[in-house]
């Protein structure tokens, strides 16, 4: 396959940057969307210019740190899939392929289609987690918990904090990511004692962040890959609207 | 030129004597103390974040330490132990089906072919049930039964069902509980955490590891960190094979550089090969993806029975097919161990059995168990595995039987460990898959996490006490001459890299460093084709210095620099690998010598000349390291030879 | 949002069914729109409850319409530069016009209220026959307006739509089932009101009310 890609280059936070144009030729549809990239950058290295840096790791979509937008889709075409797990032969022969970095203040571009997405950590550490210092926990078996909570709290936690719920929300908001966390911690008997502080600890931390706000628009779930349900927002907000009415961001510790 | 020479034996004096399921509890009344007041003062470094780092940075800031944590990724939820699947092993004994410690004790030690310490096997074992506790107070979401309570299942290598998992997400779940309770003390001020960060020397003053300098991935800036003692959690080396499971970012460059600067490397050449991976499709491959074992359990491996038959697997009648696994190994059949299977398809491959584009490559059939069970039972259990095996390939494996072939997946040498998890540098630690410790010549499935946990959470943050309870060391900041030299070590090498400016990119000198590896140094191993891979891969070395071309400059976000530094290091660990693979005159475990089988072509131990840790001590570039030895004595579980015919 | 939201909607419930009253005849609708104006006596006033329910409505159409512009301006300062690919719309194409929908309803309402409530363009205007308004302002060589009306009553419609269903969510919604339950009933709560809005005019304008 012969394809034309057209990059968004960026030197750094201050460059304004702007897409540029690279045909590449002999793509295997075998390959992953990265591996792809890979053969742009050897030859970019080749001929003395700068390769496009771009972020990955496990390339088994499962680390989330890869995200690309393809064409105006977080993680490219195909649903439920990261851009590492993205192949070749989802495309055409002569096709033209947009790529671009995560847009969103949240995440600024640290260079090419590199972004920053540092925000996250601060949201789970605002509350998401359950306080459990090591050495304290009581016998594993000692609080049973309903398969059904327990598959629930499963799916949520499914998220990799890749950011594409952001990336695709017409708003930038970062409200599926918080609320995946917080509906499996909110599932679990464990996470009973801080339901309140996490929710309102968690979304003051979203919003300081400089992410938008959710307005139920639904275009995070599609984008997702690992299809974390847009439901999961319902619970954050009756979590929220319980919390607010019960004054929990006056509780220490929130 | 003599490739190695062999030193004054070594030994662990850190075990206490006595009965091994004392000794864990001996040591931990017999460590020092810190005191709390005091602990605020200290502070420790930890190198990476996966499961042995996250827990290990969390719990210790806890417990009152300053933390510095770094990790090269943007986040400290990105580390590879996120990918784990399969589970985590604890002897719960839920099932009630005679599992123990001591069986759980009893099986490690066994699994990694008697090439382990009784004394660690043992503690990690005993370990293993806190950590279970652990994580389901941190919101772990286990799979669960009806009644609510914890579900296990059986997995290779073990006849109880002590293995707890959350779907196949196992690794993901348990690191982002660590990740949780790291980001909680972050939030707390406790914890400083450097992401995009990565170590590239060890800081040691008078000795002791005192410090690190690491590098900014962002900006290029180089720092010194320093600190009362360093932990090196920083995972294992198998990308000295470019292609593995691991993660694109994996390196040995933490540990290696602490090995150059008098860490003992142990047993390097202990290499786990996963047998059920999706193959090579071509010369652009850059990752191997893993399938769940579990798959072994309804599907059957074959081959054609006559070399080079290009037909489609369903023009090849039932007579046709040797189903090998079935025909070699009758009583265990397809769920032979991992080493086994991986070597099974390699000999049919190097007969010209294999199949797909490459030949590298054999049928893994679902079709009599979709006969069997029905397509829909096959969709319930394995579903997931099946769409990312069609995402891959391409190939629908409910119609056309998946490929597979063995692939790098685990390291179980690193650097050499005391009891205390403390290097041969007082004040360096290492903890998880960076050390040698737990699983001998070969790791058991499910044990990786449980190792990697138990060292994080309940292993060091004891151990690390009793040694930062000897100080107070001495003050030293970045200014020490030795600090200082440390950093220009770092700068000159980044200067050296890219100011080679040749005609070839990193990836093509670590694909074909890779190539070299696998052929010579992988799921067989001889001594000719070692002492050939030795030579080749000091050509290659010599060819990388003179030819690599790094593109951009230190002072920015430049990932082939990055990759420049991991590979310079993956160089000299492989040529380590070979020597030790070399020398090795046996086969355990994952290290496979064709020169030391049993009649029927099965790995042939030789306890009475390699019964010991091969710790390794590095001299200078080029010359030949020192070996020491330390032997392994075995009071509880007697070495047998492993048969599964 | 959801709150004000909620409380527009009943009104936009309230004022489809007086609409309806159109079709019982002239006098029995002229008499409904007077008895507007007394609801509450003899315990308030004159036309004090209309004056109230005015009030009501004018505080939840700004405090709707300053939310949206606070969601509005998060949204546009959280994402400063925009995708050179413009994105194709994965989820509803209702929630993605809230924002000019909402403008456009917020134009109607204007020109709706100086049309049937000030009468300023009204051709009749006369505000004690609200019924000859009615028929009026629908007259089929006035079809632009019947046109205008259609255009504004499927944004209202849409605005619902999504509205609605996002409100349930708002305010708490949170179960996989609830959500298609939510969605159901937003969609056909959107058409009903949009046909009860929609069948006075094409009734005047076929003839069928006069």
């Amino acid at each position: 396959m012969n394809l034309t890609l057209r990059i968004w280059r960026q030197k750094g936070p201050e460059d304004k940057g702007r897409m540029v144009t690279y045909p590449v030729d002999d793509v295997s549809p075998d390959m992953s969307f990265l591996e792809m990239l890979d053969v742009l950058n050897e030859r970019l290295i080749l001929a003395g210019e700068d390769p496009v840096a771009f972020d990955h790791d496990c390339r088994e979509g499962i680390c989330g740190m890869c995200g690309l937008m393809i064409n105006g889709d977080a993680h490219g075409p195909q649903r439920g899939t990261t851009a590492c797990q993205l192949h070749m032969r989802q495309f055409t022969d002569g096709e033209t392929i947009d790529i671009e970095p995560w847009r969103a203040s949240a995440f600024p571009v640290v260079k090419d289609l590199v972004v920053n997405r540092s925000a996250f950590d601060k949201i789970i550490a605002a509350g998401g987690y359950i306080t459990a210092p090591t050495g304290s926990a009581p016998e594993a078996h000692s609080t049973p918990v309903a398969k059904a909570n327990a598959d629930a709290a499963f799916e949520s936690a499914a998220c990799i904090g890749c950011g594409a719920c952001v990336a695709a929300c017409p708003n930038g908001s970062g409200m599926l990511f918080t609320a995946a966390k917080l509906t499996q911690l909110s599932l679990l008997p464990q996470g009973q004692p801080e339901r309140y502080t996490r929710v309102i600890g968690m979304v003051d931390a979203h919003d300081e962040a400089g992410f938008g706000g959710c307005t139920n628009a639904g275009e995070c779930t599609p984008a997702c890959p690992k299809g974390i349900p847009l439901n999961t927002i319902g619970r954050l907000n009756r979590d929220y609207l319980a919390a607010t009415a019960k004054g929990a961001g006056n509780t220490p510790g929130s | 030129m003599e490739l190695f020479t062999e030193g004054d034996p070594i030994a662990d004096t850190k075990a206490p004597a006595g009965p091994v399921e004392k000794r864990w509890e001996t040591r931990r009344f017999e460590a020092k103390l810190v005191n709390p007041a005091n602990r605020r003062k200290l502070t420790v470094i930890v190198v990476g974040t996966g499961l042995a780092g996250g827990s290990a940075a969390a719990t210790l800031a806890e417990q009152g330490y300053h933390v510095k944590s770094y990790c090269y990724q943007d986040s400290p939820r990105r580390a590879h132990s996120i990918a784990a699947q399969g589970g985590i092993n604890a002897a719960k004994n839920y099932r009630n089906d005679g599992d123990s410690v001591h069986r759980l004790f009893y099986d490690t030690v066994k699994g990694g072919d008697f090439r382990s310490r009784e004394s660690n096997v043992h503690r990690l074992a005993e370990v293993s049930v806190n950590i279970i506790d652990q994580c389901v107070a941190q919101g772990v979401p286990f799979a669960r039964e009806y009644g609510g309570l914890l579900d296990t299942r059986s997995f290779g290598g073990a006849q109880v069902q002590r293995t707890f998992y959350a779907r196949g997400q196992t690794g993901q779940q348990l690191l982002l509980g660590a990740y949780q309770a790291l980001e909680r003390q972050i939030g707390l001020g406790n914890v400083e955490m450097n992401a995009r960060h990565e170590m590239l020397e060890l800081v040691v003053i008078d000795g002791k590891a005192r410090g690190i300098v690491v590098r900014d991935l962002v900006t290029g800036e180089i720092s010194t960190e320093m600190a009362d003692a360093v932990v090196l959690a920083s995972g294992g080396y198998g990308n000295v094979f470019y292609l593995s499971t691991n993660a694109k970012g994996c390196n040995v460059t933490a540990t290696w550089r602490a090995h150059r600067k008098g860490a003992y490397f142990a047993n390097p050449c202990y290499t786990q090969i996963h047998p059920t991976c999706i193959p090579v499709s071509g010369d652009h491959q850059s990752k191997l993806t893993l399938m769940s074992e579990s798959l072994r359990n309804d599907g059957r491996v074959w081959v054609p029975k006559t070399k080079g038959d290009d037909r489609s697997p369903k023009d090849i009648g039932e007579d046709e097919r040797d189903y090998y696994l079935e025909r070699i190994y009758p009583s265990f059949g397809n769920l032979v161990p991992r080493d086994i299977a991986s070597r099974a398809a390699k000999n049919v491959c190097d007969e010209g059995r294999g199949v797909g584009p490459t030949k590298l490559g054999v049928y893994l059939d679902f079709a009599d168990a979709i006969d069997r069970l029905g397509r829909k039972a096959i969709e319930a259990k394995y579903g997931n595995l099946f769409e990312m095996y069609e995402r891959i390939t391409g190939e629908d494996p409910y119609e056309v039987p998946m490929r597979i072939y063995p692939a790098v997946h685990y390291t179980m040498g690193g650097l050499w460990v005391d009891y205390d998890l403390q290097s041969t540098i007082p004040g360096l630690f290492v903890i998880g898959e960076a050390n040698f410790s737990d699983h001998g010549a070969n790791r058991l499935g499910a044990s990786a996490l449980m190792q990697g946990l138990a060292d994080g959470y309940f292993v060091l943050p004891t151990t690390i006490a009793n040694y930062l309870a000897s100080g107070p060391l001495d003050t030293v900041d970045a200014s020490h001459p030795a600090a200082v030299e440390a950093r220009t070590d770092v700068e000159d090498r980044i200067q050296r890299l890219l100011a080679v400016n040749g005609d070839r990119t990193v990836d093509s000198f670590h694909r074909e460093l890779g190539q070299i590896m696998w052929e010579h140094c992988g799921m067989e191993r001889s001594e000719a084709g070692l002492r050939k891979a030795i030579g080749e891969i000091r050509d290659l070395r010599e060819q990388f210095w003179q030819r690599v071309k790094v593109s951009g400059t230190g002072e920015e976000l430049n990932q082939s620099l990055e990759k420049a530094g991991r590979v310079a290091d993956f160089f000299e660990l492989a040529e380590l690998m070979c020597i030790d693979a070399l020398h090795r005159e046996e086969s355990c475990g994952g290290h496979f010598r064709a020169e030391h089988q049993t009649p029927d072509g099965e790995a042939q131990r030789d306890d009475d000349r390699f019964a010991y840790v091969a710790a390794w001590e590095f001299t200078a570039t080029g010359e030949p390291s020192v070996l020491h030895k330390e032997d392994l004595k075995f009071e509880y579980v007697h070495p047998t030879q492993r048969s599964y015919k | 949002m959801a709150v004000t939201g909620i409380l527009l909607a009943l009104f936009l419930i309230a004022h489809m069914l007086g609409n309806l009253k159109v079709f019982t005849g002239e006098t029995s609708f002229d008499h409904y729109a007077h008895w507007l104006r007394d609801i509450g006596k003899p315990l308030l006033p004159g036309v004090w409850f209309l004056w109230i329910l005015r009030a009501v409505l004018v505080v939840a159409v700004v405090a709707h319409i300053v939310s949206a512009t606070v969601l509005a301006r998060r949204a546009r300062a959280a994402r400063p530069v925009r995708y050179a690919h413009r994105k194709k719309i994965n989820g509803s194409y209702a929630a993605r016009t809230m924002r000019w929908g909402g403008v456009i309803i917020l134009l109607f309402v204007i020109y709706h209220l100086l049309d049937l409530t000030t009468g300023t363009l009204n051709p009749v205007g006369n505000e004690s026959k609200p019924y000859g308004n009615v028929v009026a302002d629908f007259a089929p060589e006035r079809w632009y307006v019947t046109l205008f009306y259609t255009l504004a009553i499927v944004t209202v419609g849409f605005h619902l739509r999504h509205g609605a269903f996002s409100a349930f969510r708002s305010l708490g919604q949170q179960t996989p089932r609830g959500e298609r339950t939510a969605r159901t009933a937003a969609l056909i709560f959107a058409v009903l009101l949009c046909a009860g809005y929609l069948v006075v005019p094409f009734a005047v304008l076929t003839g069928l009310v006069s």
